[in-house]
């Protein structure tokens, strides 16, 4: 007994002819259906380059478009015509002429011989599907589908609407559940004989000419009944991609193909030299009878199907341009954001460098030059420390930084002595880790010594630039991790806020601290800020700030700061 | 995008259909080989002027790829590349000595022949300094992505310019005739490009890279445009606008997923950079003839004088496909 083939082919006649002889070389006899499309002068030099075989045989020729009644119809006509002609076929495989057979064709039959009554045919109810990417399930059989979607897809949808509004359903005309799956299967003669000389065919052809997509549920809803034993899988390896076309195998695919141990293989390019001769090849090894693993493909179209629909997570490229940021990763990885630390303590950034793994950057927004870590003048993808470059696109300058230092956890220095346009940017963005000191900003003028007029003058500026900073960060779209205290409020326990922060940048960090980094000298600074207020100033954003020195504050037991996430 | 922005686009598009066929008539026809190509043929367009050293190599390049012709525009060159490109039996050689800028930078040549050749078949349009590189081209000839693009009904791919550099001052890097130019200036910038999308065309506006921070740090506006859509599934209402970074009907330019996910794209690496380079700066500054009055030929040549590096501590050095797929430089989408 051996395995018949039923082959639909609409194209690439040279590529289906070479298989069409490989299947015969095997032992299996072959029936060809060719679309009713293609023109009658291809037609017949394809027949006659195959007119010295009797084991291939033509059906009669329908005119199969995607989704549509002629596919089914073509596949029955083809059938019948095999069963009839070559009485020694037990199982009848349905393929294309871009299937290519994986394995020689004497472990198919061989494997089929062991599973004599089985029909190969993935058969599932809808409710158990997820795979459909048409939206329509259901509805594929009680709404009728006379429109080709490819070619008349606005009639298709408006006809889909129309029926929805009348709430057309139609009856089945049968008890059993509508099943649908993979429209390559492998059916026993007494199955298929089954639903081909069904007494009721000719009604159930009448109504599955109406619905959508037939050949996905014809054969899988009636094998149901005629089946005595069905294995719900499909032997022919066959992916789709998100819009539901098949994936297409290459070249480069060979070795994943190999180690498959599937049976048959869809669709293969048919400019795939390496794969047509490596698999149409006559066997030299032993026979073997494993069981089909497609898992690794599967692994790798799903992949693509993932790279496609979701991306990389902040990357912004030429054919990746997210409208909603937001919602689709602003950034690649985590990344920290200092503010008023590098005022507060001398040498911060070389003790922050020393004691942590982070890249430690400067004012990278710093409004005259980017300070990159280290004093670079440039950084890692060519980002360069022009600010009118970085000035051109801040947002666009802050996600390639975090991109090209991927591998790294980096951090930067913020304030409001800086280019303010990206600070909603990381208020918004879940990586980012911020730490603040409001206020800090004023030690570096009190210890400057600029003129006291001038000083105040800009100390207003930036105490309302900060506060306007500190609401985005406290406000209901800041998706940042941060931590916000007053310098007051610092200054009340400095080394357990530090503590604090370094546990929020990397869990543990806080305990691995063993030195801490230097403050600056603040005798006098009590002084300063109560001149800044007898001059009229209201320094807020400095918090409880007492007139003696905050030296004498942190001996205080220390307040809980606030965390908000 | 409403009647009127839909009805003035169509007609910025005749007008340049009508300009088109207005210049053809400056266009000689030196060898024509164009009868009997393949129904399915891949065709490179291309314009040049004094590239002779450079032909070999690109002819070379874009034949391997599995390109059936190349439909070329020899702008008045007098090195020989007229002589060079006369007989090789898939060159349909154009001639010239109008003004490359009234033509706009050749668009409006080459607009008219793929008016009249492209319809129906997948366009590439490329200068001789441009290398094309796409998803598996290590291990997929060129028609296995024309095919795919065919199956998923996409019209247009985009490929990113990316500009190619030497180790070392660029007048020491020596180039000869039938050498791999990205052998010879093997670097590139990885990561500071902007992006910017453009509403009303629909196009990504990309600038950035090493003539960007080299040339134009204190007026990045000004710096060149990378965008580019090169290969098309071309139709005859067809028209690029200005040379391949924007094409009309706006659909063409939209290879861009919007809703987080990636399409698939390339790269065109952009090997200008060579020992060749400050005569040529030095040539164009003169005649005037290229884009936004040579600015940047301008910018070149003055930083020429010193004889540059463009290379510095964190350029990357090319190696393959993938390498600039793993540095978000272009993407695979659903392609496997």
């Amino acid at each position: 007994m051996t395995v018949g083939i039923v082959m639909l082919v609409h194209a690439d006649f040279d590529r289906a002819a070479q298989i069409a002889r490989h299947w015969v070389d095997g032992g299996c006899p072959v029936v060809i259906h060719i679309d009713k499309k293609v023109s009658d002068a291809k037609v017949s030099s394809f027949k006659a380059t195959l007119a010295d075989i009797d084991e291939i045989k033509f059906s009669e020729r329908h005119k199969c478009e995607w989704g549509m009644w002629g596919l089914v119809a073509a596949t029955q006509d083809a059938s019948e015509l095999l069963l009839q002609s070559f009485p020694n076929v037990r199982h009848v495989y349905l393929s294309s002429g871009s299937c290519i057979p994986l394995r020689p064709v004497q472990e198919l039959v061989a494997y089929l011989d062991a599973h004599a009554d089985t029909d190969f045919i993935e058969s599932a109810t809808i409710e158990d599907v997820t795979w459909t990417v048409d939206g329509l399930e259901e509805e594929r059989f009680t709404l009728r589908f006379p429109f080709s979607w490819r070619k008349q897809r606005r009639l298709f949808d408006r006809y889909v609407s129309l029926q929805r509004r009348l709430r057309v359903k139609r009856k089945l005309p049968f008890k059993m559940q509508p099943h649908i799956g993979s429209q390559w299967w492998c059916l026993t003669r007494e199955t298929l004989e089954g639903v081909l000389k069904d007494p009721l065919r000719g009604k159930y052809d009448k109504f599955f000419s109406r619905v959508w997509i037939p050949d996905e549920s014809y054969f899988q809803t009636l094998s149901r009944t005629h089946s005595r034993k069905i294995e719900s899988r499909s032997l022919t390896l066959s992916k789709f991609d998100f819009q539901g076309k098949p994936h297409i195998f290459y070249d480069d695919h060979l070795q994943l193909l190999r180690r498959s141990d599937c049976f048959v293989a869809r669709k293969i390019w048919s400019g795939a030299d390496k794969l047509y001769e490596t698999f149409l090849r006559s066997p030299e090894d032993a026979l073997t009878i494993a069981e089909p693993q497609p898992e690794k493909i599967d692994r790798l179209f799903s992949k693509a199907t993932e790279r496609r629909v979701k991306g990389r997570h902040g990357l912004v490229m030429q054919s990746r341009i997210p409208n909603d940021m937001w919602r689709h990763g602003k950034s690649c990885r985590e990344y920290a954001v200092f503010e008023g630390f590098d005022s507060l303590f001398e040498d911060f950034i070389p003790w922050l460098k020393r004691t942590t793994e982070l890249r430690v950057h400067g004012h990278l927004f710093n409004q005259d030059i980017v300070e990159f870590a280290d004093g670079e003048t440039m950084f890692k993808g060519g980002m360069s420390n022009s600010k009118h470059l970085r000035d051109y696109d801040p947002t666009g300058f802050l996600r390639n930084l975090i991109w090209n230092a991927r591998d790294e956890h980096q951090a930067f220095q913020f304030g409001p002595q800086d280019n303010q346009s990206i600070h909603w940017e990381f208020a918004t963005d879940p990586n980012a880790c911020v730490a603040m000191i409001t206020g800090a900003w004023l030690i570096d003028g009190f210890r400057k010594g600029l003129p006291f007029e001038e000083l105040r003058k800009t100390a207003a500026k930036h105490q309302k630039i900060e506060s306007t900073h500190r609401d985005a960060l406290q406000s209901g779209y800041a998706n940042a991790k941060s931590r916000i205290w007053t310098l007051a409020e610092f200054l009340e326990a400095p080394a357990e806020n530090l503590s604090l922060v370094m546990n929020d940048i990397s869990p543990g960090l806080g305990r691995q601290i063993t030195e801490a980094p230097k403050m600056v000298d603040l005798t006098g600074f009590g002084a300063f800020v109560q001149n800044l207020k007898n001059e009229g100033m209201n320094p807020f954003v400095l918090g409880d700030f007492r007139q003696d020195d905050g030296r004498e504050v942190s001996e205080k037991p220390a307040r809980k700061p606030y965390l908000v996430r | 995008m409403g009647f009127r922005q839909s009805y003035r686009l169509r007609l910025k598009r005749k007008r340049y259909l009508w300009r088109a066929w207005r210049k053809s008539r400056e266009l000689r026809n030196v060898v024509d080989r164009s009868q009997n190509l393949p129904g399915n043929g891949i065709f490179v367009f291309s314009t040049l002027r004094n590239e002779a050293v450079r032909l070999p190599y690109f002819l070379e390049y874009y034949r391997n790829m599995g390109v059936d012709h190349f439909f070329i525009v020899d702008n008045d060159s007098d090195d020989g590349s007229t002589q060079y490109l006369a007989p090789q039996e898939d060159v349909t050689l154009y001639s010239t000595k109008a003004s490359y800028k009234s033509s706009r930078f050749g668009v409006d040549w080459l607009n008219h022949l793929q008016h009249k050749h492209g319809p129906g078949h997948w366009c590439l349009v490329v200068d001789p300094d441009e290398f094309f590189v796409f998803p598996f081209c290590d291990s997929r000839p060129l028609r296995a992505l024309t095919d795919w693009l065919d199956a998923s009904s996409m019209r247009a791919f985009s490929a990113m310019l990316l500009d190619m550099y030497p180790k070392g001052p660029i007048n020491d890097t020596e180039y000869f005739a039938g050498d791999d130019p990205v052998e010879a200036s093997g670097w590139f910038d990885s990561g500071n490009y902007t992006y910017k999308r453009n509403h009303d065309i629909g196009n990504i506006w990309i600038q950035g890279g090493p003539r960007s921070r080299l040339f134009f740090p204190d007026d990045p506006h000004k710096a060149p445009a990378l965008n580019k859509t090169p290969l098309v599934k071309w139709e005859k209402s067809f028209a690029y606008l200005s040379s391949t970074h924007s094409l009309l009907p706006r659909g063409l330019n939209h290879n861009y997923e919007t809703n987080g996910g990636e399409k698939a794209s390339g790269v065109l690496l952009h090997t200008k950079f060579l020992s060749t380079f400050a005569t040529k700066a030095k040539e164009e500054v003169k005649r005037g003839q290229h884009y936004a009055n040579s600015q940047e030929y301008i910018a070149y040549a003055d930083a020429n004088e010193e004889n540059p590096e463009i290379w510095c501590k964190w350029s990357e050095k090319y190696i393959n496909w993938r390498q600039l797929e793993v540095l978000g430089l272009m993407s695979k989408g659903n392609w496997a």
